[in-house]
């Protein structure tokens, strides 16, 4: 199978500071395979993600290259680039509730952005939008669309991310830590989304998570990462039950332990953890 | 959106009612006498005990305290606030003139600090650490730290006794607004712009900004969300400054003899006109707090997270 | 201390505050540092210019105008100091009492500041003067009046912020009395927001009084002060502009210096802002590599 994005050397910097934020990092996403990356807050992985899409803040450097079906990302224009971002590659982000322009409904995004790649009008964009959006259990989605950001729950607005997912149609989706700001039923909600999202799009994937538990669902290789720097890479299988890094094994046996502790505290049930 | 105005009206009111009997202690903190300043104003040669006396019967004086707030309220609501102590005209009949004069000037001034202030803001954010911004930034610096009245000074000497340009003082023609709006105007703008200006670059850090661009959208979009955001800042900055200003046009009235209420106060608290300088208080107070009230609720027609707060 | 060793390198920073601890050295120490006596009457050297005895010139009374200007430098600077700190105490004080018990205290004390604020300052301070009659003192006592409820509420902001911090409920749960938590714990972290806050009000302090003096308000004559000296030269601005610059000039340096360090102070002594660049939580993981359990789970 080819490799359908490829990273080589991905090295991530403070250009005001010289502190290194991402060490020389390495890893391949295959065609339709979801590769989830994982490790404590301030590893690297936001960093990483948005350095793939060329989003990094103007004082953050980066160098190494970025090969996206064998084209590298790091000789294209801004130009070139901007129409990559969201048709080819799309990014959902961590923090539903500020990702959107809080100054207007959040179906002004919407339409401006496929207007942007399908040159849609507002009519257009509102249709496609709708099918997608009921199809992420979003319901009356004329009514969302008419609303504000701090009107809609974080759950609604990481799905309304999803739908336009939907809509463009990208080869490679990188979400950031989709579910962490979310209650743990929405966790849930999001995360049947994105398993759909997968089966309907056939798309490739990166995952950003803490939540193991997750990143075993939905993963097909898992990346680990600790102060910048790759420690572990492998099957999603092989990382469960035969990791190779002390570090890895702390990780998952963390989450065991703190998975019983939880489960013997709350008989099992879920419950919402603003 | 009515239920909040109606709201923010109602808490408005006790406001204005803890003002006007603060206005009407305050005068009676006076070291002085009033009856004894009025005699004094009218310039009585000798003041003997039963002038006083009958002064005093004259104003009311003798009255209990809490009579003569109730009974000077009262008035104050049909604005009549007494004579004045010096000229004996009623202190409306001044004040009102003076009032529109300050509002004039205060209003052209709020709309140039206005304009002045986004288009400053605006390009030292987009050109952040640039020349440009530097060196706005830089001639800000020196201008907020000028007293107004040397600005004032430079300015006179420059276009009104060197060029011969614009008149140095008085309010005569439209002219005679450049120089007192540019002076009120550059000193508030040097600081405003830098609230936009932050603003743009805190909300250039924002998430919607990354998503945005994550979508493809071009840049001048995202420019134009990022300014739109920035604004709902600045409209409560620039209504707050509004009743601001209208307290602190004193030093350049009385610099450029503007006939308006800066000027008057300082006459009449040279003077000791108590109902005078008591009517001013209570007049521009009152300003204050509607101006404070009507701020807030624009902000809240703006901003829709601000409306289910209170 | 580190703020001190960071100044030495910003060398913007450590001018602007050699030139105002110099100019309040000066003020204080003024009779020693004149030239001449500032009251001293020269009938024939009214308006003269520059000479080696009078480096700056004389006034319209032929007085002295830098020996004027070094004494003017006590109302000036230093009364405002003084004027300053008095109500950075009160707020500090009632900031700290009502940050650190909470409840009704601070409830009440809120809505005082709430009402204070909503006077507009400058004209309640006319109305201070117009009544208590013009002069310095009673200029300094109507900013002390109506500064004090801002900087209770910066303070109480920040108090706030720390006593939720599990050193201080640490200190509360093994039973530390209150005003010693306060003075150990919650102030020495507080200075740096009281510093901030004071030191950006001072300026504008110092531009209002100086107004206030140049509308004749102020400190009333012979004495020295540089917003009178101001209104002095005014008489003769047309004929004779150049004696509007001395007292003008000083007023913008230390104003300028002091906004200078004021800006200096937020940036020191608030380390989410000394890499101004990096937005607060962008990056917050990275100094701290410690894997937070909660966050893993």
């Amino acid at each position: 199978m080819p490799n359908f994005l490829e990273v080589n050397h991905l090295k991530v910097w403070d250009k005001s500071s010289g502190e290194v934020i991402l060490h020389d990092s390495s890893f391949k996403v295959n065609a339709e395979s979801c590769l989830a990356v994982v490790g404590e807050s301030g590893s690297g992985k936001s960093v990483t993600c948005r350095a793939i899409m060329r989003l990094n803040k103007p004082w953050v450097s980066q160098s190494g290259e970025i090969l996206l079906h064998g084209e590298n990302l790091s000789f294209l224009s801004d130009k070139e680039m901007r129409q990559k971002r969201g048709k080819t590659m799309y990014l959902i982000m961590q923090h539903g509730m500020s990702a959107f322009d809080p100054s207007t409904v959040v179906g002004v995004h919407l339409y401006e952005t496929l207007k942007q790649h399908f040159g849609w009008n507002k009519h257009e964009a509102a249709g496609h939008m709708s099918i997608a959006m009921k199809s992420v259990m979003l319901k009356e989605p004329m009514e969302i669309m008419n609303k504000y950001p701090h009107q809609l729950s974080g759950g609604m607005l990481q799905r309304i991310m999803i739908a336009l997912a939907l809509v463009l149609e990208p080869d490679l989706i990188i979400a950031d830590e989709p579910t962490t700001a979310l209650d743990t039923i929405s966790q849930y909600e999001v995360l049947e989304q994105f398993l759909q999202l997968r089966e309907r799009l056939g798309c490739s994937m990166i995952f950003v998570s803490h939540d193991l538990g997750m990143v075993r669902k939905l993963a097909d290789e898992v990346l680990v990462m600790k102060n910048g720097v790759i420690v572990e890479q492998g099957s999603t299988e092989s990382i469960f039950t035969a990791a190779k890094h002390e570090y890895t094994r702390y990780l998952v046996s963390t989450k065991q332990t703190l998975n019983d502790h939880f489960k013997s505290v709350m008989g099992g049930q879920g419950v919402a953890k603003r | 959106m009515y239920k909040y105005m109606i709201k923010r009206f109602l808490i408005s009111i006790p406001l204005l009612l803890i003002i006007s009997f603060l206005t009407f202690v305050l005068i009676h903190l006076s070291p002085l006498d009033p009856a004894e300043v009025v005699l004094q104003a009218q310039g009585v040669p000798v003041i003997t005990e039963e002038l006083m006396v009958q002064t005093k019967q004259e104003l009311g004086l003798d009255q209990p305290f809490l009579i003569r707030y109730l009974a000077w309220f009262a008035s104050c609501l049909q604005l009549d606030f007494g004579d004045s102590y010096v000229t004996g005209q009623p202190v409306w009949s001044l004040l009102a003139p003076a009032f529109l004069n300050t509002v004039k000037l205060t209003m052209v001034s709020a709309l140039l600090i206005i304009v002045l202030s986004i288009v400053l803001g605006v390009v030292c954010a987009l050109r952040e650490g640039k020349m440009t911004d530097k060196t706005v930034r830089g001639i800000s610096f020196f201008v907020t730290a000028m007293p107004s009245y040397a600005l004032a000074a430079i300015l006179i000497w420059l276009f009104s006794v060197k060029l011969d340009l614009l008149p140095t003082s008085g309010m005569n023609s439209l002219s005679s607004y450049i120089l007192p709006v540019i002076v009120i105007a550059v000193s508030y703008a040097g600081l405003y712009f830098r609230i936009i200006r932050s603003s743009m670059l805190n909300n250039l850090n924002e998430n919607y900004v990354m998503y945005g661009r994550a979508c493809g959208l071009p840049e001048h979009k995202i420019t134009k969300t990022i300014l739109r955001n920035s604004l709902q800042v600045a409209v409560s900055v620039f209504c707050m400054a509004v009743p601001i200003i209208l307290g602190s046009t004193v030093v350049v009235e009385n610099m450029f003899a503007w006939p308006g209420l800066g000027s008057l106060s300082v006459k009449s608290i040279l003077s000791r006109d108590f109902p005078m300088i008591q009517a001013y208080v209570l007049v521009l107070a009152t300003a204050f707090v509607l101006f404070n009230t009507v701020s807030d609720m624009i902000n809240a027609a703006i901003n829709p997270k601000l409306r289910e707060g209170l | 201390m580190k703020m001190w060793k960071n100044m030495l390198q910003d060398k913007l920073a450590l001018l602007s505050f050699s030139i105002i601890s110099l100019v309040m050295v000066t003020g204080l120490f003024a009779p020693f540092i004149a030239p001449h006596d500032p009251y001293e009457v020269h009938m024939v050297l009214r308006y003269a210019g520059s000479s080696w005895t009078y480096w700056l010139g004389n006034d319209h009374l032929g007085r002295c105008i830098l020996s004027r200007l070094i004494y003017g430098i006590r109302p000036s600077i230093l009364w405002v100091f003084a004027a300053l700190a008095v109500s950075v105490g009160i707020g500090a004080m009632l900031g700290f009492i009502a940050g650190y018990f909470r409840g009704k205290i601070d409830a009440l004390l809120m809505r005082i500041c709430d009402v204070m604020l909503s006077f507009p300052g400058t004209v309640m301070t006319l109305a201070i003067v117009g009544i208590l009659g013009v002069g310095l003192e009673n200029i300094l006592t109507a900013f002390i009046l109506m500064k004090w409820a801002w900087f209770a509420r910066v303070i109480r902001t920040a108090v706030l912020q720390y006593s939720e911090s599990d050193y201080v409920k640490f200190s509360k749960a093994i039973g530390v009395k209150p005003f010693k938590i306060i003075y150990r714990h919650i102030v020495p972290v507080t200075l740096s927001d009281i510093a901030v806050t004071a030191s950006s009000s001072f300026g504008s302090m110092i531009l209002q009084i100086s107004g206030f003096s140049f509308l004749g308000l102020g400190i009333q004559a012979p004495h020295a002060e540089w917003g009178m000296m101001l209104n002095e030269a005014r008489g003769v601005m047309f004929s004779r502009p150049e004696f509007m610059v001395a007292p003008a000039l000083s007023i913008m340096i230390v104003v300028s210096a002091i906004h200078f360090f004021s800006d200096y102070l937020q940036v020191a002594l608030n380390p989410k802002l000394r890499t101004s660049k990096h937005k607060a939580g962008d990056f917050a993981g990275t100094t701290t590599p410690r894997l937070q359990e909660k966050e893993v789970a």
